[in-house]
C-alpha cells in the first residue's frame, strides 16, 4: 500500500525505515548472546582462547556428555523435574479449592483471608529466605532432640512445599478472578442434578477454569524452575541434592577457575532449552496470561 | 439445617490448607524479620539477647550498609528510567505501527523474561570478560585490536553501569508487554480524529497514549521499585557477589551475606525490616507524585 508516488511518501518511509532499524538493534541484542551460547557450547576447550566469534571447527557433543554425567547436570535435571512437578501439584491442590470458595461463597472469614492474600502479592520471597530457612533449622534441630534424623532441609518435597506455598497469593488472586467471571447457572443447574458440592467444584467449575489453570501453571512452571535463591539455602549441603539453576551457578564459579568453558555453556543450554521451547509452544498464552493477570514482579 | 452445616464444612476444608501454608511460610517469616530484629543473635550459639534498636544504630553507621543502600537506589532510579523510556517506545512501535513481523519482535523481545537469573548472569559474564569477552571484541574494531581492554566486572565505576545493562536487558520485553496490553485498550477512534486534524506521530504519543495508559504506568512504577530491589540481589549473588570490594553490594545481597553466610541473624533481620519500609515508603511517595486525574475512555 505505501507505494512511493511522490515527494510526501519519503518521509514516513525514512521514518518506517528508523523503526525497523530500532526493532532490529533490540532482537540482535537479544538473540546474538543467546546464539552465542548455543554456538559455545559445541565449541573445545582450547577454542574459547582467542577471538570469541570464531565459529567452532567441530560439533563437539562432547561438552553435553560431561555437562550429563561429569558436571551432574543429569541428576540436577531430574531433581529440577521433581521439585517442579510436585510444586505444581501442590500449589494446584491448595490453590484451586481455596480461589473457588473464596471467589463463590459469602462466609465470615472471607473478606480477611482476601485481604491477606492480598497483601501476600507484596511479599517478595527473596526477602523472606532466611527467617524461613531459620524455621527449618529449628525444625531439624527439634528432631534431633526427640533422637529423629534431619528432614527439613536438603529436602525436595519441602523445597517443593516452599515453592507452592510462595505462590498462594498471586495464584489465588487469578485463579478467583476468573471464577467471578463464570455464571452461576452451571452450579445451580448441578445442584439440581443432586451433585455435592465437592463433586460440583471438581468435575463442573475446575474444567471450566482450564484456561485460567494452565496460565497459572505456565507461569508458575518458569518460576519454579528457574528459581534458585530459595533453592540454594534450602538445598546448602554440599552431599545433598541440587536443582539445575543452582548447579548451574556452582558450575559457572568452578568453570572460571578451572576453564573448562565447553561444559559450561552445555550446561547452560541444558538449562535454556526446556524454557525456551515451551515458550516457542505457548508464548501467546504467556503473553495474554500476562495482561490478564499482570502481576508478577 | 443439615445442609447449612455441610456448608461450613466445605468451606472450612477448602480454604483452611492453603490458609495455613500461607501463615507458615509467609505470614510467620515476614513477622520474624520485624521481631528478629530486635535481638541479638549470632552464629551457631542459638542464643538470643533483647536489645531494641541497637541493630539499627549499628545499621547506619555501618559504610558497608550505606554503600549497598546507595548502589541499590542508584540501580532502582537507572534502570526503572532507562527500561520505562526504551519500553513504552516499543510498545508504541509495535502496538501502532504496519509492520511486518510484529510478531516476531514481540515473541523475541520477552525471552528474556522466560530465562533464569543464573542463565542470563552466566552470558552476560561471557559478553563482560575483560579478555575473549563478546563485548570488548566489538568495541576492538572500532578501537583497534591493541586497545585497552575495559574491564566491565573488575573496574569499581564500571561494574555497577554493567550489572544495570544486564538488568534492563532482562526487563524491557516484560514491560513493553503489559504496556502494549494497556495500549491495545485506546479505542483506533481517538487516533484517526487527532490525525485528522494534523497532529503527528509523536505529538499523538504525549497526548492520547501517554494520558490514557497512565494508571497501568503507576501500577508498573511500584513494581519497578520491589522487582529492582529483587533482580539487582539474584544478578549480584550469581555475578560479582557484591564485590569488587563491595561496590555491588545491594540491600539483599548485603542482608543475605549478614544473615545467612554470616550467622549474625539480629542484624541480617534488622537489615531486612530497613529494606520493607524502604521498599514501601517509596511506593508510597512514587505513588503520591505520580497521581493525576484519570482519564476514561
Amino acid at each position: 500500500m505505501q507505494i512511493r508516488q511522490s515527494n510526501k511518501k519519503v518521509l514516513p518511509a525514512l521514518s518506517q525505515a528508523l523503526v525497523y532499524v530500532l526493532l532490529g538493534v533490540l532482537a540482535v541484542l537479544i538473540l546474538v548472546p543467546l546464539l552465542w551460547v548455543f554456538m559455545a557450547s559445541v565449541k573445545q576447550n582450547s577454542e574459547f582462547y582467542g577471538n570469541p566469534w570464531t565459529l567452532p571447527q567441530g560439533i563437539h557433543l562432547q561438552n553435553f556428555v560431561d555437562a550429563w554425567t561429569k558436571a551432574r547436570m543429569g541428576d540436577f535435571m531430574l531433581n529440577s523435574v521433581i521439585t517442579t512437578a510436585l510444586g505444581l501439584v501442590m500449589l494446584l491442590v491448595f490453590a484451586l479449592p481455596a480461589a473457588y470458595v473464596l471467589s463463590r461463597f459469602r462466609f465470615k472469614l472471607r473478606r480477611f483471608m482476601n485481604f491477606s492474600f492480598m497483601g501476600g502479592l507484596f511479599i517478595n520471597v527473596n526477602y523472606i529466605v532466611v527467617p524461613i530457612f531459620l524455621m527449618l533449622v529449628a525444625g531439624d534441630r527439634q528432631l534431633k532432640a526427640w533422637g529423629a534424623g534431619a528432614f527439613f532441609l536438603n529436602n525436595l518435597f519441602i523445597l517443593a512445599l516452599v515453592y507452592a506455598a510462595t505462590a498462594l497469593p498471586f495464584t489465588i488472586y487469578l485463579l478467583s478472578g476468573y471464577f467471578a467471571t463464570l455464571p452461576t447457572a452451571y452450579e445451580e443447574a448441578a445442584y439440581i442434578d443432586g451433585a455435592s458440592r465437592f463433586t460440583t467444584m471438581v468435575q463442573v467449575m475446575f474444567p471450566l477454569a482450564l484456561p485460567a489453570i494452565i496460565t497459572v501453571i505456565l507461569f508458575n512452571f518458569l518460576s519454579f524452575w528457574n528459581e534458585y535463591i530459595i533453592a540454594m539455602t534450602l538445598l546448602s549441603s554440599a552431599t545433598g541434592p541440587k536443582t539445575l539453576p543452582v548447579g548451574l551457578m556452582y558450575l559457572t564459579k568452578a568453570q572460571n577457575a578451572r576453564s573448562e568453558f565447553g561444559q559450561l555453556y552445555a550446561g547452560l543450554v541444558l538449562v535454556l532449552l526446556p524454557t525456551l521451547i515451551l515458550y516457542m509452544l505457548v508464548q501467546r498464552k504467556l503473553t495474554q496470561g500476562m495482561a490478564l493477570g499482570g502481576l508478577k514482579g | 439445617m443439615d445442609k447449612h452445616k455441610g456448608r461450613g464444612w466445605f468451606i472450612f476444608w477448602c480454604t483452611a490448607p492453603a490458609f495455613l501454608l500461607f501463615t507458615i511460610f509467609m505470614v510467620i517469616p515476614t513477622v520474624n524479620i520485624f521481631r528478629m530484629s530486635l535481638y541479638k543473635w549470632g552464629g551457631f550459639s542459638n542464643r538470643r539477647t533483647f536489645i531494641g534498636f541497637d541493630n539499627f544504630k549499628t545499621l547506619f553507621a555501618d559504610a558497608k550498609f550505606l554503600q549497598s543502600f546507595q548502589n541499590t537506589v542508584l540501580l532502582i532510579v537507572l534502570v526503572s528510567v532507562i527500561t520505562i523510556a526504551l519500553a513504552l517506545m516499543y510498545a508504541a512501535i509495535l502496538s501502532r505501527r504496519q509492520l511486518k513481523g510484529q510478531n516476531f519482535f514481540r515473541i523475541v523481545f520477552y525471552i528474556p523474561n522466560i530465562l533464569s537469573i543464573v542463565i542470563i548472569s552466566a552470558v552476560f559474564s561471557a559478553i563482560y570478560d575483560s579478555h575473549n569477552g563478546l563485548l570488548n571484541s566489538v568495541l576492538a574494531l572500532f578501537k583497534g585490536a591493541d586497545a585497552q581492554p575495559v574491564y566491565w566486572l573488575g573496574n569499581q565505576r564500571i561494574i555497577i553501569y554493567s550489572l544495570a545493562g544486564a538488568m534492563i536487558w532482562q526487563a524491557i520485553g516484560y514491560y513493553m508487554v503489559m504496556y502494549m496490553a494497556s495500549m491495545a485498550a485506546i479505542p483506533e477512534s481517538l487516533y484517526e480524529s487527532a490525525g485528522l486534524e494534523g497532529a503527528s506521530g509523536l505529538t499523538q504519543f504525549f497526548h492520547i497514549t501517554l494520558p490514557l495508559i497512565w494508571t497501568n504506568l503507576r501500577t508498573t512504577l511500584t513494581f519497578f521499585i520491589i522487582s529492582s530491589i529483587n533482580m539487582s540481589f539474584m544478578f549480584v549473588k550469581v555475578m560479582t557477589d557484591g564485590g569488587p570490594d563491595g561496590s555491588t553490594e545491594v540491600f539483599l545481597s548485603y542482608m543475605y551475606k549478614q544473615a545467612y553466610t554470616n550467622s549474625t541473624y539480629g542484624y541480617g533481620m534488622a537489615i531486612g525490616v530497613v529494606i520493607f519500609i524502604f521498599s514501601f515508603a517509596l511506593s508510597g511517595i512514587v505513588n503520591l507524585i505520580t497521581r493525576r486525574e484519570t482519564l476514561e475512555v
